[in-house]
């Protein structure tokens, strides 16, 4: 999986692990297992072992789609998230809404409620 | 209750390649709601997807000889992951779609199994709380589904990881092909013509060949950022995707102007160093671009590799397109 590996250290994934209370769900929903069990721990029935709590693997990896942060239910995983498409940070500059891509990124936004949308549009992934 | 089939026929499959050429893709769509496969009973699994009509053939065809509904969301539709990252494959809009489908009336259980990549718009808490459902989270792709649906809804690692396979990036070609070329489209013309009637000479024919030499450079570029980027991503150096197009369309650039010597000999130095700048600096935006089409580039990422990449971009763009005006002159 490490085949692709973005830029290094910028990244705005951020663990409270006071906050965390193990029940895994994020573990479950990362799509590039930056988030782990402490101690590399098994899970078990869907949730981690008792009172096992996560931590952050390899933070590079994390692409902010913000998966961890939104399924939390004690907010202890927090990430300023996006899409990651040059073409919504250029559309966002220009301020369009209706461009070539479906994507614009709302400023300051810190959900995923930043990432607005409309069709007409062009992009795969992106959308 | 519409009863669907887990086989494609000749118009799906026509329908997904025609969207992966972006022909009307944004209206690529199914009606949001619930639908049967199979003969499923009350104790059948709900899964739940979007209403972009190749995601939804991509479940379907997942599951010949299975008895399940499939709960269509209302992405107004947008892909899964696409969908949820801009928050339409959301909390509220399961909450509704559980509603008003009567999905309670239907199954005597309480659990909903949703694609991984969900998560993004999907608070799996939230919807437990709101409608009484628990969400499970299942693979990220539907041709996993049986083996998870099998081991009693367990994950194995690999099905949880996004990959971005060499396949997986070839697919996204096609369209990255089209936006390129739409630019193109507006560029070569004048680029044509100022070649062809202004640098002529007089010689109608040195003029045309010219002209078809400046197209060609363009297309070079195009098929440097927008195809041979995204398949040969994981081998070209560097992590910015930007960097990567600059290395495949500097090397593009290289065999664009052996490729002039050998046909048609050397041409002037400043049009060469012109296509020596302009053809890399295209081809970075375009490889660029793709970190919207990618699984793994983050937005603080894609700000950071702008803010460098673009001044560049937009630099060699000026001083390569003034030495190609400036090499008519002289």
């Amino acid at each position: 999986m490490n085949e692709f590996v973005y830029l290094k250290d910028v990244v705005t994934l951020r663990l409270d692990q006071e906050k965390c209370v193990g029940c895994g769900i994020c573990v479950t929903v990362c799509p590039h297992a930056v988030l782990r069990p402490v101690d590399g721990g098994r899970k078990i029935g869907g949730s981690l072992e008792a009172g096992r709590k996560v931590e952050i693997g390899d933070r590079d990896a994390c692409m902010e789609c913000g998966a961890c942060s939104r399924n939390c239910p004690v907010k202890a995983v927090t990430v300023s998230t996006g899409v990651g498409c040059a073409a919504a940070v250029i559309n966002s500059f220009f301020g369009r809404k209706n461009a070539s891509c479906c994507c614009t990124i709302e400023p300051n936004g810190t959900s995923g409620d930043e990432v607005e949308c409309s069709s007409g549009t062009d992009r795969p992934a992106c959308c | 209750m519409p009863r669907i089939s887990p086989f494609l026929s000749r118009a799906d499959r026509w329908g997904s390649y025609k969207a992966r050429w972006g022909i009307d893709r944004m209206n690529y769509r199914v009606d949001p709601g619930l639908y049967a496969v199979g003969n499923p009973d009350d104790k059948a699994p709900v899964l739940v997807t979007a209403n972009y009509k190749m995601t939804f053939d991509r479940l379907r065809e997942a599951l010949p000889g299975r008895n399940a509904w499939i709960l269509v969301l209302d992405t107004r539709g947008i892909n899964v992951w696409c969908a949820a990252g801009k928050g339409t494959f959301g909390t509220d809009e399961l909450v509704s779609r559980i509603e008003s489908s009567g999905l309670s009336r239907i199954v005597s259980h309480r659990e909903l199994t949703l694609p991984q990549l969900a998560g993004p718009g999907v608070a799996a808490h939230l919807i437990k709380k709101a409608s009484g459902f628990k969400v499970i989270y299942g693979p990220i792709r539907a041709t996993d589904l049986p083996a998870f649906l099998d081991a009693g809804c367990k994950a194995a690692p690999d099905m949880r990881l996004k990959t971005f396979k060499a396949w997986e990036r070839s697919v996204l070609i096609p369209v990255e092909l089209v936006g390129a070329l739409k630019i193109a489209l507006v560029v070569m013309p004048p680029v044509f013509v100022i070649d062809a009637f202004w640098r002529a000479g007089g010689s109608l024919f040195v003029g045309l060949s010219h002209g078809l030499w400046s197209v060609l450079a363009i297309l070079t570029a195009i098929v440097a950022g927008a195809v041979l980027a995204p398949l040969l991503l994981p081998w070209l150096p560097g992590r910015a995707f930007s960097f990567k197009g600059l290395v495949i369309g500097a090397a593009a650039a290289l065999v664009f102007a052996i490729l002039r010597q050998i046909a048609a000999g050397w041409p002037d130095r400043l049009q060469v160093a012109a296509w020596f700048l302009l053809i890399p600096a295209f081809s970075a935006y375009l490889a660029m671009n793709f970190t919207g089409s990618s699984t793994y580039t983050s937005l603080s990422g894609v700000r950071r590799e702008m803010r460098r990449a673009v001044p560049l971009q937009i630099g060699a763009g000026i001083l390569g397109l003034g030495l190609w005006l400036g090499s008519h002159l002289l």
